[in-house]
């Protein structure tokens, strides 16, 4: 019968539990020996104290920056900083143009440089492509970028497409330089006979004004566009390139690492700027594609033709549907240029990644971009891609330790009055639950132990970090935790009340404390959900927080709770309801129930004498039919 | 203890009922003068908000060696000028300290810079003093309002279906709001300051607020259901029985989550003082009082009344009024002679009023022991037959 094999299911479920909390310790333990996982949960800024950053805006010339461009910087940085994990940092302005981030950890240069760097990605049909005449040291840009980026900022730019170049880049600054040596010669004629603009398509021009219009910046060109011998009215119009724009061409030397720091980038006009690698140099059309259109970047390996993936890094980007459009139109204008003028080039922060000529036309707007950077560069662009591009630079002009704001006081005492309250809510929980409150208690400490541990397994692995909040959100779970026993319990009483007995008690009890207490921690969950994916920063730690609590919750109800008190009923202490139980029919005014045959279940109404093992026995068996 | 345990007993059986919903407009007229205070407090005094949000003034103390109590040193130097009570202080690598203060005019900037200097035995040209933005802006500030729109038209959704009706998912959200709008309330005309901290500590409130109201509906929603079915209550009786009988466990549940709060809370304003800590817990004890208030005073009247209309509900409420009535004089006549409910009486099972079977009121009255024709002692809830089955009336007199 169900009945008989009923102790197993209970005592394989507690085993299951306390595997569970064995292998959770394990993976700590495992992750404390092989890694560098802590024994202690990670802390946050207001706790620990961590390293505080000063950016100050890389301005060139004249050019000016303003608040609004600041506060949009914060924005976007906060927004870095949240996606290297749930690590409750704090991006604040200060003064009239720099922004302080304060991270609860030691941030390496690269994080460092991703934070601040712009990572404006556009896309420009190229005018004029030119190899760089012979380039002095071809390899200088790998070991120039890592060392400058250290104090000199001009070339941060510069590191991200060179750095990780090492394996990858070799394919793809091969096909752009393929692709530049067949257009060289063919290109000059181009620009010297000035085509007309009129092949273009008018759908182009209109959506291209939409997209410059939107990032349009203050910067005031040094070059300006002079005397044009007709009006330029697309963005691939030959009509662009001006005497002046050859000269800077031809002046600009592609092998010094500073050659490109002092570009402006203005995306209603024409650049003049290098390939990241410095192999060839470009006149490029205004922007025709800006990186704020980009709903989605995903950095992957790129598939072969066989659908195998190859040893090439790319970004897949997805657009807006308006840009998507002009990518496509621009894909089918372009595919009918010649030569120089077919190739779409990528530019990130001004230099070009890669600038590769159309071979069909793209109708659907889905862009990838493949610019010789490494797996983990990739991604941290890509992310970066996402949140959009910062209006302008930034430099870093100070770096220290900073103290937590609270300090280890604070934090003591907090923890300290929550053993207090822990201990309260013990000594609460036995007055009102006498015996039956050993078990809350057992509960919430499996609960504590296993929030400890998930905490610190976090921490290790995504970063995870206890601010004050945090602390006191936890002593808070601690309270919440406890109510679903009392639901529990407090179901179990009401059903000892109707004169069950305590077996068929606890499992009606459990039957109808069980919806509740799902649809209360599930409403509770759902909320978590919703905040942690649509808000930021230190809500949606909070989120985080009390998402995994909830669970925690529903987990130790199901499996430690439940299985313990479906165990205990079975105890003669219990079910004979002694009264220090907890769960005494007679103290709880218990209603007789008729069980036939002139007997009752429950206290007997006349007395002791029928509340022997007999009319336990025949009360449950009639439970048991009635089930 | 035990006189606690008869009191839910009492409230379980019916036979001890508070009216929680029968005087549901003294609770409504209490709750609308605490939300116009609050709302008042709101509208004149305003939030105190931190610099976290409106950003604020920032000093710092440079090329100093740095005490080791640099953090009360700095405190009481901000505190010695006109310049607000809380300064946030923390140590900048080895020999720099930062202070943040709310935003301050330049006559209190020189004030705390020269107090700073003084503090730390400096001059005051090392003290250089600047303007911070808000950390938490507001493009945070509406993302997380956003998610909170998402979040309550969700659990809206949810709770409709659930519960199948939409009504109680209002009520819900009502308490809610009532919730927040006080905790808010407190904090403008306590003039205590809104930091991040607090933010979460009110979205801990929300949760809290929450969960102790579906608690309290799923016992309602179980009670109506069986009013519903067997037409022996009235609507508002049904969930009446149920808020009673939820109301040891709202107890319960409150006092075991303001335990822990209470503690933080009392640590906190015996040995640290104003901080993160004392604003984070002060409002969540206010704000989980109020939400167990709420949910017991607020949810269900609000629920009865908003349901009171229903077609339904009404005729329910007609059928289960004519069946009160009978049960209540056949009580009457039965009950004259056998003196029930003597204070003296062992704990004898009782009677249910409301929502439980009319039948065993009527058996109450039976003589305690009859015997049968056999001679064996019966109880008096076998008299009536070999189950425990309500006699089944006439057909006229039903």
């Amino acid at each position: 019968m169900a009945r008989t094999s009923r102790p197993d299911v209970e005592k394989r479920t507690l085993i299951g539990f306390i595997l569970l909390i064995v292998a959770l310790g394990a993976v700590l333990g495992g992750a404390h020996w092989r890694s560098d996982a802590q024994f202690a949960p990670k802390l946050g800024l207001d706790l620990q104290g961590g390293t505080q950053l000063i950016l100050k805006p890389r301005l060139v010339g004249d050019q000016t920056v303003s608040s609004e461009q600041v506060a949009q910087a914060r924005d976007i940085i906060a927004e870095r900083v949240d996606s290297q994990g749930v690590s409750g940092s704090e991006v604040t302005t200060q003064g009239a143009d720099n922004i302080v981030v304060s991270i609860p950890e030691n941030p390496t240069r690269q994080q460092e440089e991703n934070l601040r760097r712009s990572s404006a990605l556009q896309f420009r049909p190229v005018l004029v492509a030119e190899p760089t005449t012979p380039v002095p040291t071809p390899t200088a840009g790998t070991p120039s970028s890592s060392s400058t980026s250290d104090g000199s900022t001009g070339s941060s730019s510069t590191s991200d497409g060179s750095t990780g170049s090492s394996s990858t880049s070799g394919s793809s600054s091969a096909s752009t330089s393929s692709a530049s040596d067949t257009s060289s010669s063919s290109q000059r004629r181009a620009a010297a006979t000035s085509t007309s603009g009129s092949e273009s398509s008018t759908s182009a021009t209109s959506s291209e004004s939409s997209t410059s219009g939107s990032t349009s910046t203050s910067g005031s060109g040094t070059e300006s566009p002079a005397t044009p011998t007709a009006k330029p009215t697309s963005t691939t119009d030959q009509n662009w390139v001006t005497p002046e724009l050859m000269s800077a061409l031809a002046a600009l030397n592609c092998g010094d690492p500073e050659a490109t720091a002092g570009i402006v980038d203005d995306p209603a006009k024409p650049l003049v700027t290098c390939s990241t690698d410095g192999t060839e140099k470009y006149i490029l059309g205004p922007v025709a594609v800006g990186g704020s259109d980009i709903t989605n970047a995903v950095a992957g390996y790129q598939l072969g033709p066989t659908g195998q993936p190859t040893n090439t890094v790319e970004i897949q980007l997805t657009f807006d549907s308006k840009a998507a459009k002009t990518y496509g139109d621009l894909s089918i204008e372009m595919l009918n240029l010649p030569s120089p003028r077919n190739r779409l080039a990528s530019t990130l922060d001004s230099q070009v990644l890669i600038a590769p000529s159309f071979n069909s036309a793209i109708p659907n707007g889905q862009a990838s971009i493949t610019g010789g950077f490494g797996f983990q560069e990739a991604q941290d662009l890509a992310k970066q891609l996402k949140f959009g591009a910062l209006p302008i630079s930034f430099d870093l002009q100070t770096r220290s330790q900073i103290s937590p704001t609270l300090g280890e006081e604070q934090l003591r005492l907090g923890l300290f009055a929550g053993l207090i309250g822990l201990l309260l809510v013990v000594g609460y929980s036995l007055l009102q639950y006498r015996a039956l409150g050993l078990v809350t208690v057992g509960s919430i400490v499996m609960a504590a132990l296993i929030t400890y541990l998930v905490i610190t397994i976090l921490g290790w692995a995504q970063n995870y970090r206890l601010d004050m909040a945090g602390v006191t959100g936890l002593i808070v779970a601690i309270g919440v935790t406890a109510d679903s026993f009392i639901v529990y319990f407090e179901r179990i009483r009401d059903e000892l009340r109707e004169g069950r007995t305590l077996r068929t008690a606890v499992d009606v009890g459990w039957r109808r404390a069980r919806r509740t207490i799902l649809v209360a921690d599930g409403v509770n969950f759902l909320g978590a959900l919703v905040l942690y994916l649509l808000a930021s920063s230190s809500v949606r730690g909070f989120a985080f927080t009390l998402g995994l609590t909830t669970l925690i919750d529903i987990i130790v109800v199901y499996f430690f709770t439940h299985p313990v008190v479906t165990l205990l009923a079975r105890r003669r202490f219990f079910a004979e309801g002694h009264p220090w139980s907890g769960v005494d029919p007679d103290r709880l005014g218990a209603k007789p129930r008729y069980v036939g045959r002139g007997r009752f279940a429950g206290p007997a109404p006349t007395g002791a004498a029928t509340r022997g093992a007999s009319g336990r026995h025949t009360a449950s068996t009639t439970e048991g039919s009635r089930a | 203890m035990s006189k606690f345990s008869d009191f839910g007993n009492d409230l379980y059986t019916g036979k001890r009922s508070i009216d929680f919903v029968g005087k549901r407009r003294t609770w409504y007229a209490i709750s609308l003068v605490a939300l116009l205070i609050a709302l008042a407090g709101m509208g004149l005094r305003g939030l105190n908000l931190g610099i976290e949000f409106t950003g604020g003034s920032e000093f710092r103390v440079s090329q100093v060696s740095i005490p080791d109590n640099y953090e009360s040193t700095a405190q009481d130097a901000v505190r010695s000028t006109d310049a607000g009570q809380t300064a946030k202080v923390s140590r900048l690598g080895s020999d720099t300290v930062r202070v943040q203060t709310e935003k301050l005019d330049d006559a209190q900037v020189s004030d705390v810079r020269d107090a700073l200097a003084k503090a730390f035995d400096t001059n005051a040209d090392k003290v250089s003093a600047s303007f911070i933005g808000p950390s938490w802006g507001e493009s945070v500030s509406k993302q997380a309002l956003r998610a909170l729109v998402v979040f309550l038209i969700l659990t809206m959704l949810v709770m409709a279906l659930y519960f199948r009706t939409w009504k109680m998912a209002v009520a819900a959200l009502v308490a809610l709001a009532h919730d927040m709008v006080f905790t808010v309330g407190f904090y403008s005309l306590t003039g205590l300051e809104i930091s991040p901290a607090t933010m979460i500590g009110f979205l801990t409130v929300l949760g809290y607020s929450l969960y102790d109201t579906v608690v309290v509906f799923d016992k309602v929603r179980e009670n109506t259901q069986e009013a519903f079915a067997n037409k022996r209550s009235t609507f508002a009786a049904a969930a009446n029985l149920g808020v009673n009988q939820t109301v040891v466990r709202s107890i319960n549940t409150t006092v075991v989550a303001l335990l822990p709060i209470a503690a933080v809370l009392a640590v906190a304003f015996t040995r640290l003082g104003p901080g993160t800590l004392l604003d984070l817990s002060l409002a969540l004890f206010i704000g989980m009082a109020v939400g167990a208030y709420s949910s017991i005073f607020i949810a269900t009247p609000l629920l009865v009344s908003l349901r009171a209309k229903e077609e339904a509900v009404v005729a329910l409420d007609k059928h289960a009024a004519r069946v009160q009535d009978k049960v209540a004089k056949a009580t009457v006549a039965a009950a004259a002679p056998a003196g029930r409910g003597s204070a003296a009486a062992p704990p004898t099972p009782t009677a249910r009023p409301i929502g439980g079977d009319p039948a065993s009121a009527l058996e109450d009255s039976v003589p305690e022991t009859g015997g049968t024709v056999t001679g064996r002692a019966v109880h008096k809830y076998a008299q009536s037959g070999p189950r425990n089955q309500p006699r089944k009336q006439p057909k006229s007199k039903r």
